[in-house]
């Protein structure tokens, strides 16, 4: 099998071998893409050629039998890449071994991601689900391009013909041929203007479990990051930031930074003062070096602590209705049991194993980018800007990222544009210059998981039913001031409370409310959004409130879920895979459940927890039920259940960002601390069938992981856990 | 001040400041990029290389350090460990990322380099310093087992 290495040099190998011998005719379904790539990356434009077609962007297949699919979302280890060439290639009936995959320049004509509608970028666990159709239907129709091929050639009617993995059979003539040796003659046809899809059950892959395209890659240290590009003459900076959000440079002395050896320059720029070397020690050793005074007076300087206190009395005032259906207030003012908690969530910082790079080649008119690009079109606007070109001057390359959970995709473009803003200062003379962000500067940088205090009560009547459920929640904004401030409605943004606005849970009277607290302290989206938090919330309060009915868990939850066959189905279908009506876990141990829909897709996990020595806490067994649809890699959606349960149960534990008078008191893995592998708990998944169109897993199995532990901690040690992380870690 | 050890097999002579981190000097000196950069404190282990068969952390090792010893990285992995170690992975379907692969790989090879059946706690002691974001922990703690049992068959 083929691996994708999105590297400059191996593409400029595949090219230069291509062009070197008969294989350049090619069925080029996007042909300008290969002509807009080659030139973008500083290669000689394809020969033209007559033969060569282009009904749509995403598939290359090569006269060596190469099948190429285009991807326009970023590969971060969710397996995007995998899954958009699954459906290509089953549609094509490709050779999976044959499949190769690259990345798609940064247009949004041609490769928006359909959900966020004209922008390319990859986020909200959408990549399949937005490329499902568009896909299928490329697919299809160059399958359709070569078996007429293969019937003209032949003259054969084409409904006589079969594929199989790559090759045309006419089994009355008995002739074959595979699609490479077609695709001179499917390059003349005509594109079909319709297709007819496969039935699914007629799949030879999708639901099966193709290797990753680029496990290969990533297991012998081949595959290519931001990181590992080089070029001839290549610089690294390093850019020292504020140590307050909000802080300026007053004034700053670059002398001893511009002695160290290495150092070529030290430039200012927006974010502060870069030192540009010719190695990243150096680079290194040189900021360490700056002197620099900062102007505070605009900073935020509240610590964290101070901020939480301010969110708990928002929590008593007025607030903004995200949801209001009955008399929630009255419910449970006449309730015969009255139940409330409050839970409080910290700050959290991405910390992607690779800390954040670009590498940036701006010359007169034109401006290059290589990086683990989340967000093209965005980063493409905003480096044009800050390069001053135009859009359309600006290239990206999008390579592998080391992870990015989101931190990637972020409105400002904050590293994309840091990096632009140092190659402009120096000179903007076509230099490559690598902006490099060490850890310390991630986890100081902002875009955090945003601080929330919710507030819930709820009113069960004689019978132990539910009556009232009223939810306020308070936390700054993510969209508030981005490009997406539109989807703000009525003062609602909707990531501060999906998950909660939208509970689905059959209570006649329902209020969320909203209070959206303003501080300095930049925020945006981490994994799984606002269900990284409204979903601890709601999860946790349920299991108090089923605990005050007097109710088991699973069936109080169950009962409440008749309207939400999907949600019941994946809480039942965990419930027995983890054999809940086995009853409570021996002295010292507890079983939790917690359910989520998030990005259309339903999650339920039973976490089984052990209690040690002082009270510590032991994650043993997760159990995971997920409905997605139609599973296109089951593989890779159980891959993505556990990486998101172990992300999450790191999160829950472990997880805060903290400010003291403004300045962040993390820094490293060190005092940041994320889950390790002993702490990793066996983990159980259970795709439901079905054949609902494919929605994504990269983020869901993250939200119910927290309150299942939590709720597991209850049952074992009868104590609730409110405040994220939990105390010591891992204590209850 | 040119340093000089065996790199991968080989004798090498990196002239660089004897005060860089070995892994800067592998990775912008030596030119092999498979080593990573994580954390620069030793607290994630994607910087994880080979020095004289142990698994250390090479964005706290001076290159000076390693002047006259045998520093093997991800590029020259050749024991039936490392191999078995890398089947598994692809065969396991380990890595999301993959960033901090590299790092995981050379902690599980000098584990099974000196313990061929490793216990649960074993891989927990040998590998809880390699953080993976992605939490594949659970497919690595796998493949290592399936890596073990493949050097006895």
């Amino acid at each position: 099998m083929k691996t994708h290495t999105a590297s400059l040099a191996s593409t400029r190998r595949d090219f230069l071998k291509s062009a070197g011998s008969a294989s350049v005719m090619a069925l080029t379904i996007g042909f300008e893409w290969a002509v807009s790539s080659r030139r973008a990356a500083g290669m000689a434009a394809a020969p033209a050629s007559g033969a060569l077609f282009s009904p749509n962007a995403f598939l290359r297949i090569g006269s060596d039998n190469s099948v190429t699919v285009i991807a326009k979302h970023v590969e971060m280890g969710q397996g995007a890449y995998t899954g958009i060439a699954t459906v290509v290639a089953e549609e094509l009936d490709a050779d999976w071994a044959n499949v190769r995959v690259e990345s798609a320049p940064a247009d949004a004509k041609r490769y928006a991601n359909l959900v966020f509608g004209t922008l390319q970028g990859t986020g909200g666990s959408s990549a399949m689900a937005n490329s499902w159709t568009q896909l299928r239907e490329a697919g299809a129709k160059a399958r359709a391009m070569l078996l007429a091929a293969a019937a003209k050639d032949w003259h054969v009617p084409a409904a006589e013909l079969t594929v199989d993995k790559g090759v045309v059979h006419h089994v009355i003539s008995k002739r074959q041929a595979t699609y490479g040796s077609l695709v001179k003659t499917a390059a003349t046809l005509t594109v079909p203007d319709s297709i007819t899809l496969k039935d699914p059950k007629d799949f030879t892959l999708i639901g099966r479990k193709p290797p990753r395209v680029d496990v290969a890659a990533k297991t012998d240290g081949t595959a290519q990051f931001t990181l590992d590009v080089v070029f001839p003459g290549m610089l690294v900076a390093l850019l020292k930031r504020p140590p307050l959000f909000g802080a300026t440079v007053k004034s700053f002395d670059a002398s001893a930074a511009g002695a160290v050896p290495g150092v070529v320059k030290v430039v200012q720029v927006p974010r502060g003062i870069a030192v540009i070397a010719k190695s990243f020690w150096a680079a290194k050793q040189g900021r360490d070096a700056l002197q620099i005074e900062w102007d505070e007076s605009q900073a935020e300087k509240r610590s964290s602590a101070a901020l939480m206190d301010e969110y708990r009395q928002l929590a008593e005032r007025p607030a903004l209705p995200a949801r209001k259906e009955g008399d929630a207030a009255k419910a449970i003012r006449d309730a015969a049991h009255k139940v409330s908690a409050s839970y409080e969530f910290p700050y959290l910082a991405h910390a992607p194993m690779e800390p954040l790079d670009a590498v940036v080649k701006l010359g007169a008119g034109s401006c290059e980018i290589w990086a683990g690009d989340q967000f093209q079109t965005i980063d493409q606007a905003n480096a044009a800007r800050a390069a001053g070109l135009e859009p359309q001057q600006v290239s990206i390359h999008t390579l592998y990222a080391g992870g990015s959970f989101g931190r990637r995709a972020n409105f400002g473009s904050d590293y994309i544009v840091e990096a632009v803003s140092i190659a402009k200062a120096f000179g903007a003379d076509g230099t490559p210059i690598k902006l490099q962000w060490t850890r310390e500067d991630d986890i100081h940088g902002g875009l955090y998981r945003p601080m929330y205090f919710h507030k819930l009560e709820a009113g069960l009547n004689q019978q132990g039913q539910l009556t009232g459920w009223r939810h306020v929640i308070v936390g700054q904004s993510i969209m508030a001031g981005g490009m997406f401030a539109a989807m703000i409605k009525d003062g609602i943004d909707p990531t501060s409370v999906e998950g909660a606005a939208n509970i689905a849970y059959d209570i006649p009277n329902i209020a969320v409310d909203l209070s959206t607290a303003k501080t300095g302290v930049p925020v945006l989206w981490w994994r799984v959004v606002g269900s990284s938090h409204t979903v601890f919330a709601v999860e946790a309060f349920i299991d108090e409130v089923a605990h005050a009915a007097g109710a088991d868990a699973f069936t109080f939850r169950r009962k409440l879920l008749e309207h939400h066959p999907r949600l019941k189905a994946v809480l039942e279908l965990a419930a027995d895979k983890a054999g809940w009506s086995s009853g409570p876990m021996a002295a010292g141990k507890g079983r939790g459940i917690a359910v989520a829909e998030a990005f259309n897709t339903y999650v339920a996990q039973v976490a089984e927890v052990s209690v040690g020595e002082g009270g510590s806490i032991k994650v043993d067994r997760v159990v995971c039920a997920v409905d997605c649809g139609i599973a296109i890699n089951p593989d890779i959606i159980a891959a993505q259940m556990e990486g998101g349960i172990g992300f999450g149960l790191g999160a829950v534990r472990y997880g805060a960002i903290t400010l003291k008078d403004g300045r962040i008191e993390q820094g490293n893995f060190n005092n940041y601390r994320v889950l390790r592998m002993n702490e990793m708990p066996k983990v159980e998944v259970h795709i439901m069938p079905s054949n609902e169109a494919p929605t994504g897993v990269g983020e869901p199995g993250v939200a119910p992981i927290g309150p299942a532990v939590a709720n597991a901690v209850f049952a074992a040690t009868g104590k609730r856990v409110r405040v994220l992380p939990f105390p010591d870690g891992a204590r209850a | 001040m040119p340093t000089s050890f065996t790199l991968n097999g080989k004798p090498a002579v990196l002239d660089a400041d004897p005060s860089m981190p070995l892994l800067w000097a592998l990775r912008e000196v030596a030119g092999l990029p498979g080593t990573k950069f994580g954390c620069g404190m030793a607290m994630c282990g994607a910087c994880t290389v080979h020095l004289d068969g142990q698994a250390i952390r090479s964005c706290v090792m001076a290159l000076s350090q390693v002047a006259g010893r045998e520093v093997i990285t991800i590029e020259g992995l050749q024991s039936k460990q490392a191999k078995a170690v890398q089947a598994a992975w692809i065969e396991l379907q380990v890595p999301q990322c993959g960033y901090c692969q590299s790092g995981q790989v050379m902690s599980a090879t000098a584990l099974l380099e000196k313990n061929s059946a490793p216990t649960d706690a074993d891989i927990d002691a040998a590998m809880s310093g390699n953080i993976c974001r992605c939490a594949t922990y659970s497919r690595i703690r796998a493949a290592i087992h399936t890596a073990a049992q493949s050097i006895k068959a």
